[in-house]
């Protein structure tokens, strides 16, 4: 599936509030943008709304020529703070189910578990992970079944500085592969990006 | 297809995992049976006559644990957000979900129910009729109480806001297993109110999950 994103006219409120109108992005293959603005600016849930979770006010969320739904369902993955990571069960069982929901096989992942060297922590149960290692095995979902548009919300922060680099490399190679990244970051992202400031 | 398996599988495995499942649901159901003996006196010719009503009743309690559980822990972990926009329609995914609560504890529970009333004196007779019920009830029970967990979503004590919600949806199912027991414990005809109880259970399963997706949705968006 190939797709690209444009956003035209948004506005979106959150509990009665607006937090921001007139925002539009088009992002075609290949291309990062990185989502910026203070906290609370409303950068996670434009990611949501990207994503179908939340309601617009107006505009227009388009995905090229793709059906919305089905860009939905099977062209985007959605990294947020929550990982959807059971803590009851271990790493293994989980990426397992989540590749399979996702329609991923279990060649792509075991690449992924090898790319961000998960092999030891398969094992164990998510409780025992650190916020670092729950990144990993969230990202190694993410590359267990390919999808064109990566919705991420602060990749990279929980992450120490050699995972942060691999986690940049990662993305580049998504991007090189055609993929498309919305990122909501803090800081700018190193990989060629364009950036996306939301202003109330 | 498969996606829908492994969701099945994943939602027992939850259902049986630590701090819940079967020891926790059948231990509730054992002890609150054994209370009412204790309560209402000894006499076996009086516990007989409550047995098939009062085993019946606190089946329906039981199937209240574990509901707040069913959709709370998939929210708050982020879970639900990625269930919503699949391939598979979220309705279909509510629909798994209550379907796995009740094999991993009304399915295991139907079974228990009749060692519970034949304890409190119950005629063995009654003990197929009542393994019948408990299925079909059970099924009433999860799909119904699946609405109530779904509305509770994001509330403090969402358990005991699930409980008020769902305790009024229990009512025609209670109603009218109890009157097929009764009815069978004391010779008269009883096929009206077993299926009454398997049309209330259909009508839940089958309009359940509209309601719990539709309550899902509002509680992310």
């Amino acid at each position: 599936m190939t797709l690209s994103l444009s956003i035209e006219d948004l506005s979106l409120s959150r509990g009665g509030r607006r937090l921001f109108s007139g925002l539009g992005l088009g992002l075609e293959a290949g291309q990062a943008c990185a989502l910026t603005g203070a906290n609370g600016s409303g950068k996670t849930s434009l990611l949501r709304a990207v994503a179908g979770l939340c309601a617009i006010d107006s505009g227009r969320i388009a995905f090229g020529g793709a059906d919305p739904a089905a860009a939905r369902a099977s062209g985007l993955h959605l990294l947020g703070h929550l990982d959807g990571l059971k803590a009851s069960r271990t790493a293994g069982e989980e990426l397992a189910f989540w590749t399979g929901w996702q329609g991923g096989t279990t060649a792509a992942m075991e690449a992924a578990v090898r790319r961000l060297d998960l092999q030891r922590l398969l094992d164990l149960e998510v409780r025992r992970l650190s916020a670092g290692q729950r990144r990993r095995l969230a990202l190694a979902r993410l590359l267990s079944s390919p999808r064109p548009l990566w919705l991420l919300d602060e990749p990279l922060s929980p992450l120490d500085a050699h995972w942060r680099a691999e986690a940049l490399e990662v993305m580049a190679g998504h991007l090189a592969g055609g993929g498309l990244i919305l990122a909501a970051v803090h800081d700018p992202l190193p990989v060629a990006a364009l950036g996306l400031e939301i202003l109330p | 297809m498969s996606a829908a398996l492994q969701l099945l599988r994943r939602e027992m495995a939850i259902a049986w995992g630590r701090g819940g499942g079967l020891m926790v649901t059948g231990g509730f159901f054992a002890g609150a049976t054994l209370l009412l003996p204790l309560a209402s006196g000894p006499e076996p010719e009086r516990l007989a006559q409550i047995a098939p009503g009062a085993t019946w009743t606190v089946l329906a309690l039981s199937a209240l644990l574990g509901l707040e559980r069913l959709f709370e822990r998939d929210y708050e972990d982020g879970a639900l957000d990625l269930m919503a926009h699949a391939g598979l329609p979220l309705e279909f995914t509510c629909a798994l979900k209550c379907l796995g609560h009740w094999l991993a504890t009304g399915a295991p529970l139907a079974l228990l129910a009749p060692l519970a009333a034949i304890a409190l004196g119950a005629s063995p007779a009654l003990a197929p009729l009542l393994v019948a019920c408990a299925l079909a009830g059970g099924l009433a029970f999860a799909f119904t109480g699946g609405i109530g967990a779904a509305l509770s979503l994001g509330a403090r004590r969402g358990g005991l806001l699930t409980a008020v919600i769902v305790l009024p949806l229990f009512v025609p199912p209670v109603i009218f297993g109890g009157a097929a027991l009764d009815a069978f414990s004391a010779g008269l005809p009883w096929r009206a109110g077993f299926s009454l109880l398997g049309a209330y259970a259909a009508a839940a399963v089958a309009l359940g999950p509209l309601a719990m997706a539709a309550a899902c949705r509002n509680a992310l968006s």
